[in-house]
């Protein structure tokens, strides 16, 4: 196995990277195709999200380069993120998203 | 420029096959129809359980997708069955020879036997058969390929290896010039704003947001609500938060292009580039939709290894995780569970679903194919009369 990382981000602005297997807190998290490394905290089950930056409180959740969600408290890095620390974005929130993007 | 070799169609579009099909028109012919391409083996039989007691939405959606089945540039040759005097399939067979393609109808009536049916539908195969058989290939580019992106049988991992490494060979498709139709309005909901962000103009971004309004309303009808069903409890405990999170791991199948035309279900795109189509998230449904809208190729992205295959097009079939390639690799063509173990990134495996869609261009089978796992089924949206 040539595993040499594991957690993968899906794209280079998202605050979170995925854990690609289960990694427990204590453990060093390392990225595909990043050398900074971050200690993780707490356990984060495989497919689960962690935080790589410090997240502020209704702070945005990016992955895929997109805002997945809203922090419902500050999120330090080597944290778990989840449904405790995230809500969706309400009705409103997506329209003015919506708004906020210019046509080519 | 990437090329193939395919076959060019009266009309001027080019197949990756040259398929000769037996269609219904009606559910009642659909035994006939499979009994007919057993009689002369190579033809395929494109059998459904639409065509009747259909509200009139209904009906133009299915005549839309028998059309665009049977005159699909992968189809050589295509034989309708269908049945009394007010049948659909001498006006459908009319329509497409006029655009130049080799079809016939034969339509039951008080006056023929089956016997007799059976054995003028025989004789007309094997003669389209013959004249397929001696038909030449000929040189085509990408710019004139057009992909369908689907999903089935998706768990924890499709999000993050198999539907971003096909939205980055989508990319590399439509930067190439070709075409991408990326589908399943349901499984846009929740990130409806973020693709409509991506449309070319306003127009595109209004049609966009008014498809998956509609969708949503007809769910509503039947008293379910996605967006508060989802995600569901076995996506959170797979790692999903939100719904918008869910959404965009379906719709990064269609990668980060601008959003370039949204079409109704089997309708064909006016445009190139990124293109939507208005389909359920039901596979079979989607892939017929996609097939019947021109795609001679579809991309379909699998963590449970769903067979499902289509009778027209080659279905490009991607693994999510190693497991699933473990266990069935027979079904799987590309295995983006790699991505996981580290052994490639995300782009590497969107350049080997590319070169996969070539060799499947150039008529090389996909595991469907292989298996003859050739699924069809047409989207409805109201109750059957």
């Amino acid at each position: 196995m040539s595993r040499i990382f594991n957690a993968l981000k899906l794209n280079k602005d998202d605050n979170v990277a995925v854990a690609l297997r289960t990694i427990k807190a204590g453990e060093d998290l390392s990225i595909q195709g990043e050398t900074a490394t971050i200690k993780v905290m707490v356990d984060i089950p495989f497919g689960h999200k962690i935080a790589t930056d410090l997240i502020q409180k209704d702070g945005k959740i990016i992955k895929y380069g997109e805002c997945m969600g809203i922090s419902t408290e500050e999120i330090e890095p080597g944290y778990h993120v989840h449904v405790f620390n995230v809500r969706g974005l309400k009705e409103d929130e997506r329209l003015s998203a919506l708004q906020e993007v210019r046509l080519p | 420029m990437k090329t193939f070799e395919g076959y060019r169609r009266t009309n001027g579009s080019i197949g990756v096959r040259n398929h000769v099909i037996t269609i219904n028109t009606v559910g009642e012919l659909a035994g006939l129809t499979k009994k007919l391409a057993q009689m002369v083996p190579g033809v395929i039989p494109v059998a459904h359980q639409a065509g009747k007691a259909q509200y009139p939405e209904d009906l133009e959606q299915t005549i839309r997708t028998l059309k665009g089945t049977a005159g699909h540039p992968n189809v050589s040759a295509a034989l309708f069955l269908g049945m009394g005097e007010d049948d659909p399939a001498e006006e459908i067979v009319e329509m497409l020879k006029e655009e130049g393609h080799h079809v016939h109808a034969i339509t039951f009536q008080k006056d023929k036997t089956i016997s007799e049916v059976l054995i003028e539908g025989k004789q007309w195969l094997e003669e389209a058969l013959e004249r397929s058989r001696s038909q030449q290939k000929e040189s085509a580019d990408i710019t004139e390929l057009i992909i369908g992106l689907e999903c089935g049988g998706s768990d924890a991992w499709s999000g993050i290896t198999a539907n971003p490494a096909i939205g980055a060979c989508s990319d590399s498709v439509v930067r190439d010039g070709g075409t991408s139709i990326l589908a399943e309005t349901t499984e846009a909901i929740g990130a409806e704003h973020i693709l409509a962000g991506r449309a070319v103009d306003y127009e595109v971004r209004e049609k966009f947001l008014k498809i998956v309004k509609d969708y949503e309303e007809r769910i509503k009808e039947t008293g379910e609500d996605i967006r508060s069903a989802n995600p569901t409890p076995g996506n959170m405990a797979g790692g999903l938060t939100t719904l918008e999170e869910k959404s965009l791991g379906c719709i990064k199948k269609g990668g980060s292009s601008t959003l370039m035309e949204v079409i109704a279900y089997a309708e064909k795109p006016t445009k190139k580039g990124f293109v939507f189509m208005d389909t359920p998230g039901y596979d079979v449904e989607s892939v017929a939709g996609l097939a019947a809208g021109g795609a001679q190729i579809v991309l379909f992205s699998t963590g449970k290894g769903s067979p499902t295959g289509s009778p027209i097009v080659p279905v490009i079939k991607i693994g999510t995780n190693p497991k699933l390639y473990e266990i069935m690799s027979e079904h799987i063509d590309v295995n983006a569970g790699k991505i996981i173990e580290g052994l490639n990134t995300i782009e590497e495996i969107g350049e080997e679903i590319y070169t996969k869609v070539m060799e499947a261009a150039n008529g090389k089978l996909t595991a469907a194919e292989h298996h003859k796992n050739q699924e069809f089924a047409i989207w409805r949206l109201a109750q059957t009369m």
